[in-house]
């Protein structure tokens, strides 16, 4: 019994312990941010663009696909009630309010996010952090301040992109295959989303975008400096990104109903 | 800022040649003590040796001399300012006087060698582009590799990568160079190579070199002074001739590789015929 109250009080001090740890380096990161966008805006452009530009393929194919089948899905059961003119409407909402920041969220935790786990953990393993410390320039600062903000910056976007393939999907399934009336489609979607779903679609994208950036560089700079600690930290990566995304997906929506 | 220890000054027959002294020194990772009372002086432009056998501890002291680790209990002074006593922008500074070769090079993968080399100088100055060029040309030249400029990291040799780092190391003209197991994994060329660079950098620039090394033929050719670590004391000091006429048991083991001593070739384990006939229960 004593064990296992010892073993409890353990478990809860590392994981208070942790998220403190956590908490200081998301600081951390947020203190060094203005002044690597003020005076290294090249870094931080290029960590957008391989944050950004590199994931568009997945983001592109992807959100076309799950356009098309929410076309598909949308059409079918609402031709059950003769409502297959709100096709646009239901496509257009469970893009901008929901999948387009959640799917955008988990695809970029698979692709960047991973990406930049290893790259900061092999940094680690190979001693270049270290390296960095001994000639005086700040491996937070220099690392991985500008690949936070390139992850930060590009989210939006992604999922802007995500949600625009995705209704050109839906509106190819619906109208060009399923002859849903054009002038419906689109009217249907103008008349029924507003601001404020387009606002709740924003904030969520900019804080999955500033989660899964952090989660990646946290557990890249935490990594074991191993083969196999590199690998379980980018495998963290994706599970505990997809886990908080979808947490905080839950909570936001729960705020803004 | 910068505390200067007073009451040391006294206590420690502290001279201007000391570069650096570590004093009482005591470091423990977990309940394994790898430094317990550790004294220990380097002097100024000179060529010091840290060797001992493996696992001893010598990278972590080359870590707790340069602050990536900090000591449980003892004072580390260089140039006379005490380490532990520095924030985030001194060390920084102090930092900037110390040039360190990693045992793998710890070449940046995403820079080509010529950008390696002037990382420092970009992060630091407000250099031209062509002066850089100038600088980061001249110390490539100094290391015999101006001509792989252009090379990636990953298509270096490893006796090329350790050249580039060197490179990189005393870019910033530091007063300090740290070498970290230069001479690990080089074949016979390039470990005469790196052996001589070693000395010609600290004679012609004047500054002070510290080798962590256990190859004690190629220590011995370039040292000026060796201490050699075990048990987490200093065991002996000296020149190499000096350890290699010393009396000590330990001190005739390492300098001579011999493979039974104090340094026992045994691993502690079990009574070797009960483990072998299965006695042993565990």
């Amino acid at each position: 019994m004593n064990t296992l109250i010892r073993d409890i009080y353990n478990s809860v001090h590392e994981f208070v312990r942790t998220f403190g740890a956590f908490q200081l380096f998301f600081l951390r990161l947020v203190r060094h941010s203005p002044r690597m966008i003020v005076k290294r805006p090249g870094l931080v452009v290029k960590q957008i663009y391989n944050a950004g530009a590199l994931s568009l393929v997945i983001i592109m194919v992807c959100g076309f696909f799950v356009g098309g089948v929410l076309g598909l899905q949308g059409y079918a059961n609402l031709s059950r009630f003769n409502a297959e003119d709100s096709v646009g409407t239901v496509v257009a909402l469970a893009l901008i309010k929901e999948l387009g920041p959640v799917i955008t969220a988990l695809l970029f935790a698979g692709r960047a996010g991973t990406a930049l786990s290893s790259e900061i953990g092999l940094m680690k393993a190979t001693d270049q952090l270290a390296a960095m410390e001994m000639m005086a320039v700040n491996p937070v600062r220099r690392v991985l301040v500008p690949r936070f903000l390139g992850g930060v910056v590009a989210m939006p976007f992604l999922v802007a992109i995500f949600t625009c393939i995705g209704l050109f999907g839906a509106h190819l399934v619906s109208i060009d295959l399923l002859s849903v009336d054009v002038g419906a489609f689109w009217q249907q979607m103008q008349l029924s989303v507003s601001i404020d779903d387009i606002q709740e679609g924003v904030i969520k994208s900019f804080v999955f975008g500033v989660v899964a950036s952090l989660l990646a560089v946290w557990e890249g700079y935490n990594a074991i400096p191993t083969a196999e600690g590199v690998g379980r930290a980018t495998t963290r990566t994706v599970v505990i990104s997809a886990i908080a995304v979808l947490i905080l997906d839950f909570m936001i929506t729960a705020v803004m109903l | 800022m910068l505390r200067r220890p007073e009451n040391w000054l006294t206590a420690l027959d502290r001279s201007p040649d000391n570069l650096i002294e570590i004093r009482d020194l005591m470091y423990s990772r977990g309940s394994r003590v790898i430094f317990k009372d550790l004294n220990l002086t380097i002097k100024r432009g000179e060529v010091t040796a840290l060797m001992g056998p493996s696992g001893t501890g010598k990278t972590t002291l080359l870590r707790l001399i340069t602050r990536q680790l900090v000591p449980q209990h003892g004072v580390i002074f260089v140039d006379g300012i005490d380490i532990s006593s520095l924030n985030q922008a001194g060390l920084y500074e102090m930092r900037k006087r110390f040039g360190m070769l990693f045992q793998n090079g710890a070449l940046l993968t995403d820079y080509n060698v010529f950008e390696n080399v002037a990382f420092p100088l970009r992060e630091h100055t407000n250099l031209s582009n062509r002066l850089i060029r100038h600088v980061v040309l001249t110390k490539l030249h100094a290391v015999g590799l101006r001509g792989a400029a252009d090379m990636w990291p990953a298509e270096l040799s490893g006796g090329m990568a350790r050249r580039v780092a060197l490179a990189r190391a005393m870019v910033m003209d530091p007063e300090i160079l740290i070498y970290d197991e230069p001479f690990v994994g080089l074949d016979p060329i390039s470990m005469g190579v790196i052996v001589r660079l070693v000395r010609r950098m600290n004679d012609a620039l004047g500054i002070t070199s510290i080798v962590v090394s256990h190859d004690v033929a190629e220590v011995s050719t370039v040292a000026d002074c060796s201490y050699l670590i075990s048990d987490g004391k200093v065991a002996a000091s000296g020149s190499p001739d000096e350890l290699h006429a010393a009396n000590s048991e330990l001190v005739r083991q390492f300098m001579h590789g011999m493979a039974d001593g104090p340094v026992a070739f045994h691993f502690e384990a079990p009574n070797y015929a009960e483990q072998l006939l299965g006695r042993d229960t565990e």
